[in-house]
């Protein structure tokens, strides 16, 4: 069974028959079946997403953009209809979709396409985005490093100032100090749409005010709303944004980099050589129009196509579906943590609209710890930093614990998690 | 729940919970430091040695850091270990490194002697969880470092 139930927006997904198409899911772990609740740190991927890649790969493989030959425009016309399925499935043209291999790429690709124009390159176009020093670059306590780490390494290397906006003991970001951190000298403003850690969805229009009254680029890491959340990119109205493929059901090594056309048109590219160039003589070259001028070298190619192939197995199901089943699981998470003593949730803001992810601490227990009892009864959760290491800093933690959920969960995977939980304190020694 | 138990031995969650040598002893003459981190989930250790006043042999370990019951157990079942033996000779502490890195990283293959190991032949078992060899190695390379300092 590879297709995905019929479409039904105002239905709940069929879990069950979800799960079907999943192969993995079949796989047990210790002798128990897999529960898998990790999915924030990758998804699984259906039949449909494997039988793409494969198909293209036995088929139509071949170079895209060049060559005259049937496969090569073939392999050219897979390539491009995937690129418009994945940009619709973000509300976006085709021609604002840059392939990148990764959200990371797409995070690093922006800041040194910035840092290219700060030292004059694209000029005059790209002079709107050099930064001097003394300008300012606001992200926020909550990141995932790889959108704080790339800003680091532009600041140093512009003399811009890195600055961030905190988060409240609730998870929620601290918009008043945003509001005053947010002014002439800022530049840039990049945030995440959802926490890898909180899974609170944030407050993007706020923050896409509060840039644009001061003239600064948005950037948003959308990694972790795009596979649970309906998105609109454009509509939400950032000036960039980046996703993963394989956290939205796809393969690894493919993910975009919307962005608005004005601001694509305008930045310098990041990497150079082939297939993003119109002339190339000795000593200089003219690039090509947006995507194809950040998209140097060989692309991933069969993965792209993949990815077109995730898309619209979530488009399928509907992702006012997609989030309202995961929604469910997301409560029925969080309520049955809040009864098992000593697990403290970290952004447990009432009333927050979330995604279905929560991280939590188990006190007396370390998450590694946690995360090995757990695997012997099958649960795949993650442990650590979550690569947020900020963040666990200001929530008083090394590690923690995490469960995420995906469109292939049941409530019984989170009730088999909950009642595995419940006896970590015990088989630790740790008097509830 | 064998594994988890063959895993999580009653020795090494007794010594996770009251370790030996925990609180680090002040910097003295012929002492000397190491601070490691395990990057995957952010534990650390910082463990001084002492060496006696000719440097040949080890005379006190103490340690100090925070991290999973492996990590912890791990690092008091060393400083046992030297307890133990009291003054111990420089090559000696460096064969016992050797040897507990050699079993750790042997896949379940190597079990650690008892008879040389000490209260740390009870994780012997973490070498068949490759994503936790590093949380039983962190004390022992932590000691490792210091030493070469000492």
């Amino acid at each position: 069974m590879t297709s995905a139930p019929a479409p039904s927006p105002a239905a709940l997904i069929d879990a069950d028959a979800v799960r079907a198409d999943f192969p993995i899911l079949g796989e047990r772990v210790n002798g128990e079946r897999l529960v898998y609740l990790d999915s924030g740190a990758t998804s699984q991927k259906p039949q449909a997403v494997i039988d793409a890649e494969v198909s293209f790969l036995t088929r139509a493989n071949s170079a895209v953009h060049r060559g005259a030959h049937t496969l090569a425009a073939e392999a050219t016309e897979l390539f491009e209809d995937a690129r418009a399925t994945v940009a619709g499935f973000v509300g976006a043209a085709p021609e604002q979709l840059v392939w990148t291999s990764g959200a990371t790429a797409g995070l690093n690709l922006v800041a040194y396409a910035i840092g290219n124009a700060s030292v004059g390159r694209g000029a005059p176009e790209s002079a709107r985005f050099a930064l001097r020093p003394g300008d300012e670059i606001v992200v926020t306590e909550i990141e995932h490093h790889a959108n704080l780490i790339p800003w680091q390494e532009l600041a140093a290397r512009t003399g811009a100032v890195l600055r961030h906006i905190p988060v409240h003991d609730d998870g929620t970001l601290d918009l008043e100090a945003a509001a005053a951190l947010i002014g002439a000298r800022t530049r840039v403003v990049a945030f995440t749409h959802v926490s890898n850690v909180l899974g609170i969805v944030n407050p993007v229009s706020e923050l896409v005010a509060l840039a644009q009254a001061v003239g600064a680029t948005t950037v948003l890491d959308a990694c972790q709303s795009a596979p649970h959340l309906l998105l609109d990119l454009p509509a939400l109205g950032v000036d960039l944004a980046v996703f993963s493929g394989h956290k939205m059901l796809g393969p690894y090594g493919i993910g975009g980099l919307y962005g608005r056309a004005d601001v694509l048109e305008a930045l310098p590219p990041f990497l150079t050589g082939g297939s993003m160039i119109t002339t190339v003589t000795l000593d200089e070259a003219q690039y090509l129009a947006p995507p194809q001028r950040f998209e140097a070298g060989t692309q991933p190619v069969s993965q792209a196509i993949a990815l077109a192939a995730a898309v619209r197995y979530l488009q399928r199901l509907g992702m006012p579906a997609v989030h309202a089943h995961e929604k469910a699981l997301e409560a029925r998470l969080g309520d049955g943590l809040r009864q098992i003593d000593g697990v403290r949730l970290l952004g447990d803001a009432p009333d927050a609209e979330r995604v279905g992810l929560w991280a939590f601490d188990v006190d007396g227990v370390h998450a590694h710890d946690v995360g090995q009892f757990l695997d012997s009864r099958g649960v795949a959760v993650r442990v650590g930093h979550h690569c947020a290491q900020p963040l666990h800093r200001r929530f008083g933690l090394t590690a923690s614990v995490r469960a995420s959920t995906s469109v292939y969960n049941t409530a019984d995977d989170v009730d088999v998690f909950l009642d595995a939980l419940s006896g970590v304190r015990s088989f630790f020694g740790v008097n509830a | 729940m064998n594994g988890l138990e063959s895993l999580y031995q009653e020795l090494i969650l007794d010594h996770s919970k009251r370790p030996h040598g925990k609180g680090l002893a002040d910097e003295a003459p012929h002492s000397a430091s190491s601070h490691q981190r395990n990057p995957i989930c952010g534990d650390e250790i910082t463990l001084r040695v002492r060496v006696s006043d000719d440097g040949t042999e080890v005379t006190e370990v103490t340690w100090d850091g925070a991290g999973c019951s492996i990590s912890q157990a791990s690092a008091s079942m060393l400083v046992s270990l030297l307890e133990e033996e009291g003054r111990m000779p420089r090559a000696e502490a460096s064969t016992l490194v050797e040897g507990f890195r050699e079993a750790l990283r042997s896949r379940g293959e190597l079990p650690l002697d008892e008879e040389v190991f000490g209260d740390a032949a009870a994780l012997s078992g973490v070498s068949k969880y490759t994503a936790r060899v590093k949380c039983a190695m962190l004390a022992w390379v932590a000691f490792e470092d210091a030493l070469a300092r000492a």
